[in-house]
């Protein structure tokens, strides 16, 4: 168990990790979100113990390793760059944490050979990395972490530098290849799309603080604040400033969303409003689906689903829709607001409301 | 802008390519049009960059004549083919402001002072970045500086073609999109002739009128993202294209139906062929239900806005995408939308009806 | 938080303050030592205050060598870091060509200063040396053992022979770590051979010429065993740059005192120059941020 208390690390005048409460439990996999200069590789840099925190105790299996070094904690680190020998095979590149603790050889072995056959290098052991794909690289680096056994694995944006395609294949297999081993995994990215097909738990970074941490879907489905709400939104989340009043959200041009179930309890005043671009739709579901006129300013067509870039009362919102939808730049369309999928933020951006409370 | 004509080009790297395997880049014979807006799609490997230099100037190819406006460029420099190029990594020139960084192409050809300011504050207006005329280029953000990188191909306003290599790759998710729909709007604005390379295929298919899917050296499509999507021509494009990819899965074919281990499929118009064939569709046009044929499950995915479900269908691992809110029954069983059937002949499509 | 202090630690340092005291506190106050006293031999001392000092700063003999020495270091800056780059900008940055260049490059850099003196001095000389030979056979008249600008131009020549290929190395570290989308676009934006130096190759090279440029400063000032093995220092006091006057009066005259004083001011004025040229250039630096 990783347990980080109230974790600072301050340099110079400016705070790269501020007051960091987190606790990973032995198996799981860990996703750090946010974008760059969020803090992820600072935190990591923390967890792993390159760098000291300014305040706060890291704790290690129930020990105070706050000050202990990177070399005599139980930590391996995978990197966005693929590290490795450039002059060693891809099995002693493997090997090489085992060799240093003085392994013997037919353990060595054998440990190899199960990590390549589970990263899928076994027919390029042999070789050297600078005779591999980037996707074999990184799975070589990846044995490495793994075979070294260490407690803790940290793994810094370890797909960024790959292909889409292999990125994908990479991401699916990994799961699998955490379950296999009793380690904390800690997982970077700045991908929302990422964690969600990594699943575990995440923890939302935004400037140095943890929004919220838990489940990956729950955190995703459940936002405490807009702040996490945001971080976690792909493509980026629709807000807009509301009224409450005679039970409905009201918008600038007295377009207006009915407030339903435990949203209708709250007080009337103003909020802000917040939804997935998947929750805006171009045909009207139910009866109750708030209707909006707004003007188009792209489309942008993935094939499956369509990309609509709407103006709004002065608000750029995304609408994300099934099939081929080709609007001229200008044109004005009516879309749909689902209310059993909105997300209310106070005047602080706390969430005012669970919409599951609701949806039941 | 030009139309851009790639008449039987061939690039290898190695002196003496005897066979076709030592071409980097296959024939390429195509015709793309003034004002359009390409995307070179493919793994890393695949030839598109070096497509892309091709067209740049900075490769010359081994075979073949390129074309713009029919005037053969072929053995011109990249200079002399009046293009603009926006690299991986934003290249900015550290010393100078942003309005000078923009003025900079204009001066080298010695514009007047005054045509100067005037087009590079319309372009600084155009992208947004009037506010930081004066400041210095270092400071800026990645996201900044790659929008100097293209401002200074605006600025020049006859560049025959805008060139774009993986530009989004230093990013934020966040401020892809918004690059991404400001590019999109300044093409249906001012028409220029764009080729985007990239690996990912959201961008491509965003961003691009044309997708040209290549691999291994070859182009495997051309093509709308609809027509990438529905009816991917090579099985390469319907897995690489799709995410997840498209199921493949082999059949035995008889008159008008597909065999799948002891599944029936109807396929009417599809006639038996040699070769190895194989049925293909989209996780998108499978449904999950009561109903056809028993699969079981090996994992559920849930991304939030829909789920993805792994399963084995007759020995064969296929995905099926399964809405927000749709179930999953106790005994699931799937039926493949017929529009969604596509037919592969040794991993090319065959057209079955009409 | 509970620390633990343990005292221990700290000798762990204590072999670290010993070899910093024997090898450079106690020299430098033994020099202090010296600056302040008068000897005649024997270990009998007298104080004499600032005197060694006022003395030095007032002689004409200190101010020739300081500004012979000034000279010397601008004259071997303004000929080194221009051509430094210049070669810089012209070595292959692939291929064979590129290891050939280096080891040639790192040659001179490994011959001994004195062998080089010597090599210079030999090669010089109009009876034997190829270099002096030569000219005296063009009819050129050439002789570093009398004519005071033939010895200057032989130091300097030396020196420019000696050490350029220490700026080159570090100007081409600068600029192989350009990548090449840089000179790319710069050939898309039409740039001249002189805009793509001034805009991209120099901002990028910053901060190894400020390196260079330091540390040919510090050298040069302290130019030694060169023109002592070529010229040493004449004719007459031509090249009798500071450090060879200040050996001349430790060693050749054992006056102590004022080679204390003069070590002393000698000591001070690199120190305040390269803070000089230090702050100026990562002032400009920063300025460019």
């Amino acid at each position: 168990m990783l347990e980080l208390k109230g974790v600072t690390k301050m340099v110079g005048a400016e705070t790269h990790i501020s007051d960091i409460n987190l606790t990973l439990e032995p198996g799981t996999l860990n996703v750090l979100l946010g974008p760059t200069l969020s803090g992820k590789t600072s935190l990591m840099r923390l967890m792993a113990g390159l760098d000291r925190p300014t305040s706060g105790q890291v704790f290690f299996r129930g020990k105070d390793v706050t000050g202990v070094s990177v070399q005599k904690r139980d930590v391996a680190m995978v990197y966005q760059q693929f590290i490795n020998y450039p002059a060693l095979t891809v099995y002693e590149n493997i090997a090489s944490p085992m060799r240093v603790a003085g392994v013997d050889k037919a353990t060595i072995d054998r440990e190899v050979r199960k990590a390549a056959e589970l990263l899928k290098l076994t027919p390029m052991l042999k070789r050297t990395p600078l005779n591999l794909s980037g996707g074999q690289q990184q799975r070589t680096a990846l044995a490495r972490a793994i075979v070294k056994n260490a407690g803790l694995v940290l793994l810094d944006e370890p797909l960024a530098n790959l292909d889409y395609k292999l990125r994908e294949e990479l991401r699916l297999e990994l799961p699998r290849i955490f379950a296999e081993s009793g380690a904390i995994f800690v997982y970077a990215t700045t991908e929302p799309s990422e964690a969600l097909l990594l699943g575990g738990n995440t923890a939302t970074l935004s400037e140095g603080r943890v929004t919220q941490f838990g489940p990956t879907i729950d955190v995703y489905r459940e936002p405490a604040d807009i702040l996490t709400a945001e971080t976690f939104a792909d493509p980026p989340l629709n807000v807009i400033d509301v009224v409450k009043r005679n039970g409905r959200f009201v918008m600038e041009d007295e377009a207006s969303v009915p407030a339903q179930g435990a949203l209708a309890s709250l007080a009337d005043g103003p909020y802000r409003m917040a939804f997935h671009p998947h929750q805006l739709r171009l045909e009207r579901l139910g009866e109750d689906h708030a209707p909006i006129k707004a003007r188009v300013t792209v489309t942008e067509i993935t094939g499956s689903e369509s990309f609509i870039h709407l103006d709004f009362a002065g608000q750029k919102w995304v609408a994300l829709v099934h099939g081929i939808h080709e609007f001229e730049p200008d044109a004005m369309v009516e879309a749909y607001i689902d209310p059993r999928h909105i997300m209310i933020f106070d005047a602080q951006d706390r969430r005012a409301m669970a919409p599951s409370s609701l949806a039941a | 802008m030009a139309r851009i004509e790639l008449d039987h080009i061939r690039h290898a790297y190695m002196a003496n390519p005897q066979s076709a395997d030592d071409y980097a880049l296959k024939e390429v014979h195509h015709q793309w049009s003034d004002g359009g807006a390409y995307a070179l799609l493919g793994p890393s490997g695949c030839g598109k960059t070096t497509l892309l230099n091709i067209i740049s100037g900075l490769l010359k190819p081994s075979e073949g004549q390129i074309r713009f406006n029919g005037t053969d460029v072929t053995n011109l420099s990249t200079e002399e083919r009046n293009i603009a190029q926006v690299f991986q990594f934003p290249v900015v020139y550290d010393t100078m402001t942003v309005f000078d960084n923009l003025a900079f192409p204009l001066r080298n050809r010695g514009l007047p002072e005054a045509d100067v300011k005037k087009r590079v504050t319309e372009t600084l207006e155009m992208l947004d970045l009037s506010d930081r005329a004066n400041k210095r280029a270092r400071g800026l953000t990645a996201d900044q500086k790659q929008k100097i990188s293209l401002g200074r191909g605006l600025v020049r306003r006859d560049v025959n073609a805008i060139l774009f290599d993986e530009p989004l790759t230093v990013i934020d998710p966040h401020l892809k999109w918004v690059l991404r729909s400001e590019l999109k709007k300044l093409h249906r604005r001012f028409g220029f002739t764009m080729v985007y390379v990239t690996h990912d295929q959201t961008e491509a298919l965003t961003f691009a009128d044309k997708v040209v899917v290549m691999y291994e050296g070859e182009i495997v499509q051309i093509g709308t993202p609809d027509e990438l999507f529905r009816k991917p021509a090579h099985t390469f494009v319907g897995y690489f294209i799709g995410s997840p990819g498209m199921n493949i899965v082999p059949i035995k074919l008889d008159q008008g139906r597909a065999r799948l281990g002891e599944h029936v499929i109807d396929m009417p118009g599809a006639t038996p062929m040699p070769g190895k064939m194989e049925l293909g569709i989209r996780p998108e046009f499978v449904t999950l239900g009561r109903e056809g044929m028993p699969v079981s499950i090996s994992k559920v995915e849930d991304i939030g806005r829909h789920r993805i479900v792994r399963a084995q269908l007759a020995d064969h691992d296929i995905a099926v995408v399964v809405p927000e809110d749709g179930d999953i029954p106790a005994d699931p069983r799937v039926t493949f939308v017929p529009e969604g059937i596509n037919l592969y002949a040794d991993s090319r499509r065959v057209e079955t009806r009409g | 938080m509970e620390k633990t202090y343990n005292n221990k630690a700290w000798f762990l340092v204590l072999p670290v303050l010993v070899l910093v005291a024997f090898s450079a506190v106690i020299p430098l106050m033994t020099v202090v030592n010296y600056s302040v006293q008068d000897t005649f031999g024997n270990n009998v001392f007298f104080w004499a205050g600032t005197e060694w000092f006022e003395q030095v700063l007032t002689s004409s003999r200190f101010h020739g060598a300081l500004i012979r020495s000034l000279s010397f270091s601008l004259v071997i800056l303004a000929i080194q870091i221009p051509l430094g780059i210049f070669v810089a900008l012209n070595m292959p940055r692939k291929g064979i060509g590129v290891p050939i260049c280096l080891v040639l490059m790192a040659l001179p850099l490994l011959i001994p200063w004195n062998v080089v003196g010597t090599i210079w001095q030999v090669f010089g000389r109009g009876d034997i040396g190829l270099l002096g030979y030569t000219l005296r056979t063009l009819g050129i008249s050439y002789n570093y053992a009398t004519d005071p600008w033939h010895a200057w131009i032989t130091v300097v020549v030396m020196d420019v022979w000696h050490w350029t290929s220490l700026v080159v190395l570090l100007c081409y570290a600068g600029l192989v770590s350009i990548p090449d989308a840089y000179y790319q676009a710069a050939k898309i934006d039409g740039a001249s051979r002189w805009s793509v130096f001034r805009y991209i190759q120099l901002p990028k090279m910053n901060r190894v010429l400020l390196i260079a440029v330091l540390l040919r400063f510090m050298d040069s000032f302290m130019i030694y065993t060169e023109p002592f093995v070529v010229t040493g220092g004449g004719p007459g006091s031509a090249t009798n740059f500071l450090s060879i006057d200040l050996v001349k009066m430790a060693i050749g005259q054992f006056d102590l005192g004022p080679a204390a004083a003069m070590s002393i001011v000698y000591f001070l004025i690199i120190l305040a120059l390269s803070w000089v040229f230090y702050t100026v250039m990562t002032n400009y630096d920063t300025a460019n941020r």
